[in-house]
Parts: structure tokens; C-alpha cells; sequence
């Protein structure tokens, strides 16, 4: 996949209006790109997730899936001298301070992080009672103290905090680990809804077969260190 | 002004003997701190006839170079301290040039400002007033900014999740360590800022303990005790803030990525 490629895929998604002829406007894509990007001991991983689409990536515990999300939205080094890159909708994540790309593809860790005492505090943006009603959370949670809530609240919590801000792409490491049956689904439906409104890419790291199939379009795994197609067995690390 | 009571060899002799009791009741009981407590002892008695000796030599003659030198010196050996105390110390250059610099900007500038502005000696560079205040400001400034730094570190070890949560959540790295730097500053100058509060009432401060005792009018005495309480607040704070800044920004890459790696875990000695 050339770098050309990556731009001509990107364009290729624009749902914007032409502004006239002769001008080359486009809008930017969500389209996420990964060009022989290292992380950790994987082996160059390539492959790109299409704006709207999710990407589920499953793999034994250890090898890699988490580090894999936190080099992708830049909380981790690549390793030294590498030549991968990461493009966003064809724009190479060197265009962006750190900041400005963490807060466009956004990584949901495995466990919540609370470091004030009122829930509130949190958010920069306040979550409209139906955000939380749809993930069966009580309104008046948010005026709440983070100790009395739940684990599987904190969780949702922390789902609608990254939400909120309208990240163009979701990096979430297994967002329904501790959640029940019911929460589970109410929390695949939102990033549905959230994915397709906002033409959002996801990558979703779960261990469970069934949500992969719920969820996702595409799947992969990691198999000794190397990030394989499951569709057809090939690996995504070939060199070009 | 009454002269000062001269203490002999015997007196200080007879004083050693406390220390020495000490020792025992630490061998008595287990505690391990014989080896210690001697040490220091001997490195007090040593080092301040060293420093004595020194000190009336410096003062014989008025090149201010001499005075620069024992300046120098005790920076870098306050430096030095200031990296031992940490737990976990900065990697590199950074690891003695943080509590160093700092020290430097906020010690040196705040004692000439003092010497020029306020004491105005003749000449202002006398070692009689330089090389104390510079003693008093080193010892105090390097209290401050030890507590100060082995807080930043530690804050940042024990709450990287914390920090990246706040970066994958997009704040920048100000943001997301604004609560451990300000915590870190506040731990440096609490006990300043206790001394000052109880200076008078619980406790007689060195400085003017010294004076007073030289024969000088308490009344007189104190007034040199509250500049140097201010100056040793000030050079404290301005120094910690200072350290803090930098290292605090020094945890960061310049990606604004957490970077723990640049701190290794240092010795408590």
C-alpha cells in the first residue's frame, strides 16, 4: 500500500460538496492508516480502517493489542528508528501536537481512571441525560462522588467522557470487560450509533467471538507477534 | 556588648558524651544506628573545624574570589544531596542539574539582592555576611527542593495511569500533571512555612540563638532573623517552583508522551 494509495482511498470517501470547478476541496475523512507501524515487539503491522467501519482485534493477553492501541493514539513511542507512520483521513499524525491528535483518536484504557472527587469534574463536556439513559445510567450519577459508583458505571462513565468530545476515531480496549449482558448491549449500540452518525473508525479489542461478530466488519488477530487477517489468514506485516 | 563564653576542647568533650549514650542505647537496644550516628558525628566535628578554619582565612583577606569558591562549593555539594534524597532521580545531566540550577537561580539572585540592596556592607561582597546567608539559604533551598522533586517523582510514578488517562483524553502534558505539580510545590514549602509560623513561639532560630548569644540586644537580634526567614521563604519557594517546572516538563517527551523511562530508581542514602 503506497502512501498514494492511502490518499487516493481517503478521497475516494469524501461526502462533501464540490465547491466549484477546478478546486480540490476535500472534506477530511476519518479513514484511519497504518503504514508499517511497529509497536512494541509486533512485527510492522499495515492495514487501514475505513471511516464508519470497525476493526475488532483479538489476541492472547500479553501480546500486544494495548500497546499496539496506545502507539496508534500516540501515548507510546513506536520503537526507535522506526519508519511506520499513521495517517488520519491521509493527514500524517506529525501534522498534529500530540494533544491535538489524542483528541481526535481517542484510546479508552481497559480500566477507568477517576482522579477528581465529583464525577462532574471529569467532563468537559456534560453528557445529555439520554447519552446516559442509553447506556442505563442514572442522570444524576454525574453530580455524584466517584466513589459510590459502580465498576461497570465508572466504565460506561468513561466511555460518555471520551464521547462527548467527538473523537473521529475510538481506540477501545475491551469497553465491556466488566460489563453484564444488558450493559454490554446497550454499550455496542451507543458506538454503533456513535460510528455510523459521526462516520467514526473503531478499533475494538475484545476477546469475545460473538461480540467480534456483533460488532465488527472486520477482524484480526495476533498470532506470534504478528497482526494477521482472520478474513483470510494472510498477515498484514508484508514489507513493500 | 558582653563577650561570648569560649568553649574548650573538655566542654565539647563533655558534650560528645550525650552522642556516645546515644550510641549505646542504640547498640542495647538493636536499632542500627551506631554506625550512623558516628559517622555524622565525626563528619560534624571534622567538617566544622575544616569550615572554622577555612572561614578565618577567607575573612583575613578580602579577595572575593575565595568567597565565589566556597559559594561554588556548596552548591554542588548541595546539588549532590538534593539528587541522593530522591527515590527516583532524572536520568542524565538531569538527575543533579535540576536541583542544582535551580538552586543557582534562586539562591544566588535573591543573597546578592540582599547583600547590594538591604545589607549594603562595605565592601557588599564581605565574606563575613555573603558566605552565612549563602549557608542559611543552601541548607533551607535544599530541604525544599528535595522534598519538592522526590514528590514530583514519586506523584508521577504511582499515578501514571492517571497522567495518560488525562492525555488520552486530550489535555495537554500541563494539564494532565497540574494537580501532581502543584501537590509537589506544597510539600517543598510546608516546612518554611511552619517555621515561620511557630518562629518566636516554639522555637528560637539559629541565627539570632547565635547573635544573642554573642551578646547581641534580642531586640536587635530578631530583626536579623526576619530577613533571613524572609530571604530563606523566598529563595525556598522561587527554587522549588522552579525545579518542579522543570521537571516536571521533563517528564514529557515532546510528543507530550508520559515518559517514566527517563527516571531510574535512586539509592535512599
Amino acid at each position: 500500500m503506497t502512501l498514494q494509495h492511502i490518499r487516493d482511498n481517503a478521497n475516494a470517501q469524501v461526502t462533501g460538496i464540490n465547491h466549484g470547478a477546478g478546486s480540490d476541496v476535500s472534506l477530511p475523512t476519518n479513514q484511519l492508516d497504518l503504514v508499517k507501524l511497529q509497536a512494541g515487539d509486533l512485527a510492522p503491522v499495515t492495514l487501514s480502517v475505513a471511516a464508519g467501519e470497525c476493526l475488532v482485534l483479538a489476541g492472547a493477553s500479553g501480546s500486544g493489542k494495548s500497546r499496539l492501541l496506545r502507539v496508534i493514539a500516540d501515548l507510546d513511542a513506536s520503537m526507535e528508528n522506526a519508519a511506520g507512520q499513521i495517517f488520519l483521513g491521509g493527514v500524517d499524525l506529525l501534522h498534529y501536537s500530540g494533544p491535538e491528535w489524542r483528541r481526535r483518536v481517542a484510546y479508552l484504557a481497559a480500566e477507568s481512571q477517576w482522579w477528581f472527587d465529583d464525577v462532574a469534574a471529569h467532563f468537559s463536556i456534560m453528557p445529555t441525560p439520554e447519552q446516559m439513559q442509553s447506556l442505563g445510567l442514572k442522570p444524576e450519577l454525574l453530580q455524584q462522588a466517584v466513589s459510590r459508583l459502580s465498576s461497570g458505571e465508572r466504565q460506561r462513565l468513561a466511555l460518555l467522557r471520551l464521547l462527548v468530545q467527538q473523537p473521529r476515531v475510538l481506540l477501545l480496549d475491551e469497553p465491556t470487560a466488566s460489563l453484564d449482558p444488558e450493559a454490554t448491549r446497550a454499550v455496542e449500540q451507543l458506538i454503533a450509533d456513535y460510528r455510523q452518525q459521526h462516520q467514526a473508525a473503531v478499533i475494538w479489542v475484545s476477546h469475545d467471538v460473538n461480540q467480534a461478530g456483533r460488532v465488527g466488519q472486520h477482524y484480526f488477530y495476533i498470532n506470534q507477534g504478528r497482526v494477521c487477517d482472520q478474513g483470510d489468514g494472510s498477515t498484514r506485516t508484508e514489507d513493500e | 556588648m558582653n563577650s561570648i563564653v569560649l568553649l574548650s576542647a573538655t566542654d565539647l568533650a563533655l558534650a560528645a558524651v550525650l552522642i556516645l549514650g546515644l550510641a549505646l542505647l542504640s547498640l542495647l537496644m538493636g536499632l542500627g544506628l551506631i554506625r550512623s550516628l558516628t559517622v555524622a558525628a565525626l563528619r560534624t566535628v571534622i567538617q566544622l573545624i575544616l569550615i572554622g578554619l577555612v572561614l578565618k582565612a577567607v575573612f583575613a583577606q578580602s579577595d572575593p574570589l575565595w568567597t565565589a569558591v566556597i559559594a561554588l562549593t556548596m552548591l554542588l555539594v548541595a546539588g549532590r544531596e538534593v539528587m541522593a534524597r530522591q527515590h527516583r532521580r532524572f536520568d542524565g545531566w538531569w538527575g543533579i542539574g535540576l536541583g542544582t540550577s535551580a538552586m543557582f537561580i534562586s539562591t544566588f539572585s535573591i543573597t546578592l539582592l540582599v547583600l547590594l540592596v538591604i545589607i549594603q556592607a562595605e565592601p557588599w561582597y564581605a565574606p563575613q555576611y555573603a558566605i552565612p546567608l549563602l549557608g542559611m539559604m543552601f541548607g533551607n533551598t535544599m530541604n525544599g527542593i528535595a522534598l519538592g522533586l522526590d514528590r514530583l517523582t514519586q506523584q508521577a510514578w504511582q499515578q501514571r495511569a492517571i497522567i495518560e488517562a488525562r492525555l488520552a483524553l486530550g489535555q495537554d502534558a500541563r494539564q494532565a500533571i497540574a494537580d501532581i505539580r502543584r501537590d509537589s510545590v506544597r510539600t517543598g514549602m510546608v516546612p518554611m512555612i511552619n517555621a515561620m509560623a511557630t518562629a518566636g513561639l516554639v522555637s528560637l532560630p539559629g541565627m539570632m540563638t547565635g547573635q544573642i548569644l554573642a551578646g547581641v540586644d534580642p531586640v536587635e537580634a530578631v530583626n536579623y532573623q526576619i530577613l533571613i526567614m524572609f530571604m530563606v521563604t523566598a529563595g525556598t519557594g522561587f527554587g522549588t517552583i522552579a525545579a518542579i517546572v522543570l521537571g516536571a516538563r521533563r517528564l514529557f517527551d515532546e510528543r507530550q508522551r508520559l515518559c517514566l523511562g527517563r527516571l531510574s530508581p535512586g539509592r535512599y542514602s
